[in-house]
């Protein structure tokens, strides 16, 4: 966990103040809509279809106890009693009041979550790998790096009207867990031979209208120079990015029309002017902030406990274990994914009751710390090997212990035509249809990793693009039309999936993809053959085939 | 950004002003009465464009009271009663499609 210093706290606080002036300026008719939109906006508050939503930050994903229960003391009190975790390590308010919300936002202050910048044209919540700090073999914990980079472009002038909105995430493992590929600014954390901590930095990646994976930079970036060489990348964009376009006005479409040498060529001459000044990071900046993230005090603890060897004998134990229990970097501890695909069921969605329930597992079983993953589920990071049958037995009493982590049913799915204003079609029923197709959990099980991702617009917030199987949801002639992609990835082999043929119906799409899924299970050359894997082998012509022979 | 009064109209049938109300956001129709209501049922029907630029500036003007009011189609049946005109406007008026979890 990190802790916030009187600076951060003072921070927050301020905002609620100002925020709140601001809301009762609105109401009260001093601010029209036109000069309150971009305030709410710097405050995570959207107007959706049926109300406003309210999105809240979890920096780098990760989360107290006491943070969690008060996510759900705000869904019980606030809204309709749950939450929605999104794709960038964020939770999602859907019914909220303008009203309550400067209520709301106090009440979140006091346990350090805010919203600011959750929404508008700056920097984004900095994002990075679920599994950050507890994962093995990671080189060092990116989210001391994610610290300094919340720290440096909060509130700041420069980067809170930028072109467009701004995404960063980081990874310090080989395995990419936090999507960088597809982030404006991707950051792979690296040593040098000197075993000097850097970055190799990658721009211009993104999803929605126009897909890009993103182009590595800069091989290797010093620590020192991290901020100043993210500063000149902001400085570029700030300058050169389409303001007049808001469709072309991302990074990743600037790096696209200038090309990667050019776009570098002019970063590199903007970080000369600013490479050796107050941005370079002196080694206590960095250590004052690690001494910040409290870790735990493990116990040395057996590799195979007496307790795990019994619970192995439970086939239900075992097939929740293989798919939600993930090595710790200490033997002695597991990392535990939640999954909050439950059957039949919204993705991502939790109850109050299940955040508390949560809270309270986690200072039982997890040193009271909790993490969001971009795969809109939730994990403890530190729990001891001995107590993961207790913990799961207390996880299914939550209806948290669906054992499908990675599995076919594991789906992101953004909130579509059900909640969003931009949507044109609707995601969740979809998700919740492909739940129900494939629920035999022997059937999941041998059809292996395979991730599904569904967007109700162009706006790809369900990242379809990067889905083995990607659903977009579009609008034609009224009805609502589904295109599907095949061979996307949002790991370290990033890869943006192909379309197999022309858009389907609402009804049809759970076919479809039970069509492309008999179709590999035919054709993968093993059973350790991924689907990704067999559509890289054959391309997309035989599913293809397959889906639209009898269409 | 284009304000909704500059922007070309084509009303192809029966149309309303729909908006979200300020204070919580819920959907909210203009009505005959010059005011809002949560109810399909009391919106103000227009069948031209002259009529829908006319309720949609009386709308953009209670800037207070609701916010980004826009035409939105309907059709009316034979007994008089108002149906939304597309599947968004349908989730608008009586919610998700979905079971919500709690």
């Amino acid at each position: 966990m990190y802790a916030y210093d009187e600076i951060d706290r003072t921070l927050v606080n301020e905002r609620v103040l100002e925020f709140r002036d601001q809301v009762q300026r609105r109401l009260s008719g001093e601010l029209t809509e036109d000069e309150f939109k971009m305030l709410r906006l710097q405050n995570g508050v959207y107007l959706q279809l049926h109300a406003y939503m309210f999105r809240v930050a979890i920096p780098y994903g990760t989360l107290a106890s006491n943070q969690l229960r008060q996510l759900a003391h705000v869904a019980r009190k606030y809204d309709r009693g749950y939450g929605h975790f999104t794709t960038r390590q964020n939770i999602q308010f859907n019914w909220i009041k303008l009203s309550d919300l400067p209520d709301a936002l106090a009440d979140l202050a006091e346990v350090g979550i805010h919203a600011m910048q959750t929404s508008g044209n700056n920097m984004r919540n900095v994002t990075s790998d679920q599994w950050a700090g507890v994962a093995p073999g990671e080189i060092e914990d990116p989210r001391i790096w994610s610290e300094l980079i919340r720290q440096h472009t909060t509130l700041h002038p420069e980067f809170s009207f930028l072109p467009r909105k701004f995404k960063i995430a980081i990874t310090a493992s080989d395995h990419d867990r936090a999507a960088i590929k597809v982030h404006d600014i991707g950051l792979r954390l690296i040593k040098n031979e000197k075993g000097e901590t850097g970055f190799e930095v990658l721009v211009g990646g993104g999803l929605g209208r126009t897909p890009f994976i993103g182009k590595t930079i800069k091989h290797f970036v010093h620590g020192r120079d991290l901020l100043s060489y993210i500063e000149a990348i902001l400085r570029v964009y700030n300058q050169y990015g389409r303001r007049d376009n808001i469709y072309k006005a991302r990074i990743k479409i600037l790096v696209h029309e200038l090309g990667i040498e050019k776009f570098s060529r002019e970063v590199e001459e903007e970080w000369q002017h600013i490479r050796y000044s107050s941005l370079q990071i002196d080694d206590e900046v960095i250590e004052d902030i690690r001494s910040r993230f409290i870790y735990p005090s493990y116990e040395k603890l057996p590799h195979m406990p007496d307790e795990l060897r019994q619970a192995a004998a439970d086939p239900d134990f075992e097939a929740w274990r293989k798919n939600s229990v993930a090595a710790h970097k200490n033997p002695g501890y597991s990392i535990v994914t939640i999954s909050l695909k439950p059957i039949g069921a919204p993705p991502g969605d939790a109850t109050a009751e299940q955040m508390d329930g949560l809270a309270d597992l986690a200072d039982k079983y997890s040193f009271g710390e909790i993490r969001v993953g971009h795969e809109q589920n939730l994990a403890l990071p530190h729990v001891a090997k001995r107590d993961l049958p207790a913990l799961w037995k207390a996880l299914d009493k939550l209806g948290l212990a669906t054992p499908n982590v990675n599995l076919i049913t594991d789906i992101i799915a953004c909130p579509g035509l059900d909640y969003c204003s931009l949507a044109n079609a609707r995601s969740i029923p979809i998700a919740q249809e492909l739940t129900r197709r494939f629920a035999n959990h022997e059937l999941a099980n041998l059809i292996g990793r395979l991730h599904i991702n569904i967007s109700g617009c162009i706006n790809a917030c369900g990242h379809h693009h990067v889905g083995h199987i990607g659903i977009l949801g579009v609008e034609k002639n009224g009805e609502e039309v589904y295109q599907i992609t095949i061979g996307g990835r949002a790991d370290e082999s990033a890869a943006l999936g192909n379309l197999i043929g022309p858009g389907v119906k609402f009804d049809e799409v759970a076919d479809v993809v039970e069509d492309i899924v008999e179709a590999y299970l035919a054709l993968r050359e093993r059973p350790e053959e991924l689907f990704v894997d067999t559509v890289k082998r054959l391309g997309v012509e035989p599913f293809k085939e397959r889906v639209y022979a009898t269409r | 950004m284009t304000s909704p009064l500059q922007q070309k109209l084509k009303i192809n049938g029966s149309s309303v002003v729909t908006a979200n109300r300020t204070w919580d956001g819920i959907v909210v129709y203009r009505t005959a009465a010059k005011g809002w209501s949560a109810d399909l049922a009391d919106a103000a029907i227009v069948r031209n464009s002259d009529e829908a630029k006319a309720l949609l500036a009386e709308a953009v003007a209670d800037d207070v009271g609701a916010i980004g009011p826009y035409i939105a189609p309907v059709q009316v049946d034979e007994a008089g009663k108002i149906l939304p005109g597309n599947l968004r406007e349908q989730i608008r008026r009586d919610g998700v499609t979905i079971d919500l979890p709690v």
